[in-house]
């Protein structure tokens, strides 16, 4: 694998840190005048999105981490495992609940979503910013109550309870930020 | 369309020939000159940390200075009295939000007066430019030890390695001296500094570049060299200059044995100067201030380019 000079590491960059696979935040360069060149590193932790600060020196270097994201196609639930397939080759990956995380409440069978690989294998699953899920189980709608500010918790087709308008009812299909769980829009 | 906008606004860019004119004017009132030494010369300096930039000049190698002290006191050494410059210096490789490859420095030079004097002439200039804060003074050791638990020129190697570690979370038990107190002072002293204006004197001796030797008030050897912060960003270093040709000589010599080592270019040691130490350098202080990063400290800004009117962009995160 390549290995990248602490000095020419950008954003976005993903490296490996102490046997775990990171992705550069932000890189300061830092030098006292006659001294010695140092790059004050913010790095996000992909396996348990922790954010790491180190400092290096300049002249030291990193190794590169074979990440890659990819977007594939959620096929189905076995119970334990969950697919995705990748559109162009076909090509399946299977992903525990662990790898999951929180995206789980947002996955809808033949949604698109962001599969992060890791050596081959997947680290992380990415949901849609925005995904249009209909609701399951909610209090009765309160007619003509349009207007009013109030909001109660809604559970949807996928499991995730956001909190909606009183007007909605069971059946009705809501708009969701995933990164925020906040519902946006009746769709 | 080509980008070819200023990075720095025009009333930026105003506030900055302003503060010029009133650097020249400070020095005109105080008999000391302005030299424009050369910017571009045969010779560079051996700094392991430092590099210099090179360019072709009719197929020869030469260097853009990356400072304009060793001609400054090639002047000194014929007699010139108090000098200053106020121009342009090339660092390769610094690039940041303090740091530009390209940069604007005011130095100046003494001829006897120490290095507390002209710390005293460095307030006398900055409260003249708006800096309006009362300077402390504290020596390395003292704000050191404070902040690290360690006492700079006495602790065993293994032990600043092992607090350089800790406070990095990258491994430094291999690494030098030098590097590990650059690590602490940068990242455990600096950020602890008071606002306003800050003087660190007596510098470990490893640490000394181009200042004298001496001793500190309890007898213990350092080098006679200071540092000024201001709001916790470093703004100027000074030396009571080393005079002694010899021990400039070994001090070339050293450097450039850690530069191979380090597998960095090994560059031409400037004989004209050892040879103007020789026929005799002046007892003198002299300083260097980085004149970009006293504008963003008067003005509040944040990256250096904003005190630019062209700033390069080579930095990592563009």
């Amino acid at each position: 694998m390549a290995t990248y000079s602490t000095n020419e590491i950008r954003a976005g960059l993903k490296v490996m840190l102490d046997g775990d696979p990171c992705s550069i935040v932000e890189n300061e360069f830092v030098k006292p005048g006659k001294g010695q060149a140092f790059n004050r590193v913010r790095l996000r932790n992909l396996k348990t999105g922790r954010v790491w600060e180190r400092t290096f020196r300049s002249s030291d270097s990193l190794e590169a981490a074979d990440v890659s994201d990819r977007d594939m196609q959620y096929l189905y639930n076995d119970g334990e495992h969950y697919h995705f397939m990748e559109p162009d080759t076909f090509e399946q990956y299977q992903a525990d609940g662990k790898t999951l995380g929180d995206a789980v409440q947002w996955l809808s069978e033949q949604d698109t979503v962001m599969v992060t690989l890791f050596n081959g294998q997947p680290l992380a699953v990415t949901p849609p910013n925005h995904v249009e899920l209909e609701i399951v189980e909610t209090d009765p709608g309160l007619k003509g109550d349009t207007a009013q500010g109030g909001t109660k918790p809604a559970k949807l087709v996928t499991g995730a309870v956001v909190k909606v308008p009183l007007f909605l009812n069971i059946g009705d299909v809501v708009r969701v930020d995933t990164r925020t769980g906040e519902y946006l829009s009746r769709a | 369309m080509a980008d070819w906008q200023p990075t720095a606004t025009l009333e930026t860019l105003r506030r900055r020939a302003e503060l010029m004119a009133a650097i020249r004017h400070f020095f005109a009132l105080r008999s000391v000159w302005e030299v424009d030494v050369p910017v571009l010369a045969k010779t560079g300096v051996t700094d392991l940390n430092i590099d210099s930039i090179p360019a072709e000049l009719n197929g020869r190698r030469h260097y853009l200075q990356s400072s304009p002290e060793y001609q400054m006191k090639r002047l000194l050494a014929a007699g010139s009295g108090g000098i200053y410059y106020l121009g342009k210096a090339f660092r390769d490789g610094e690039s940041g939000r303090r740091h530009s490859p390209e940069f604007t420095l005011l130095e100046w030079y003494r001829p006897g007066w120490d290095e507390h004097d002209l710390m005293d002439e460095v307030s006398s200039l900055l409260s003249e430019l708006g800096v309006v804060t009362e300077p402390v003074r504290v020596s390395y050791r003292e704000i050191f030890q404070q902040n690290i638990g360690l006492d700079p020129h006495a602790a065993p190697l293994k032990a600043l390695q092992r607090e350089a570690t800790a406070l990095s979370g990258s491994d430094f038990t291999a690494v030098s001296r030098n590097s590990c107190l650059d690590l602490l002072f940068s990242l455990g002293v600096e950020p602890t500094l008071p606002d306003g204006l800050v003087f660190v004197y007596d510098y470990p001796l490893c640490q000394a570049a181009l200042a004298c030797g001496g001793k500190d008030a309890s007898g213990v050897p350092v080098a006679r060299r200071f540092e000024a912060f201001l709001n916790r960003v470093e703004l100027a270093n000074g030396y009571y200059e080393l005079t002694d040709a010899a021990e400039q000589r070994s001090r070339f010599e050293s450097d450039l044995a850690l530069r191979a080592a380090a597998g960095k270019s090994v560059m031409p040691v400037d004989y004209q100067l050892l040879a103007a130490m020789k026929a005799g350098l002046p007892a003198c202080a002299g300083v260097a201030l980085g004149a970009d990063r006293l504008l963003m400290q008067l003005l509040s800004l944040a990256d250096i380019r904003q005190v630019l009117p062209f700033g390069m962009r080579c930095d990592v995160n563009d």
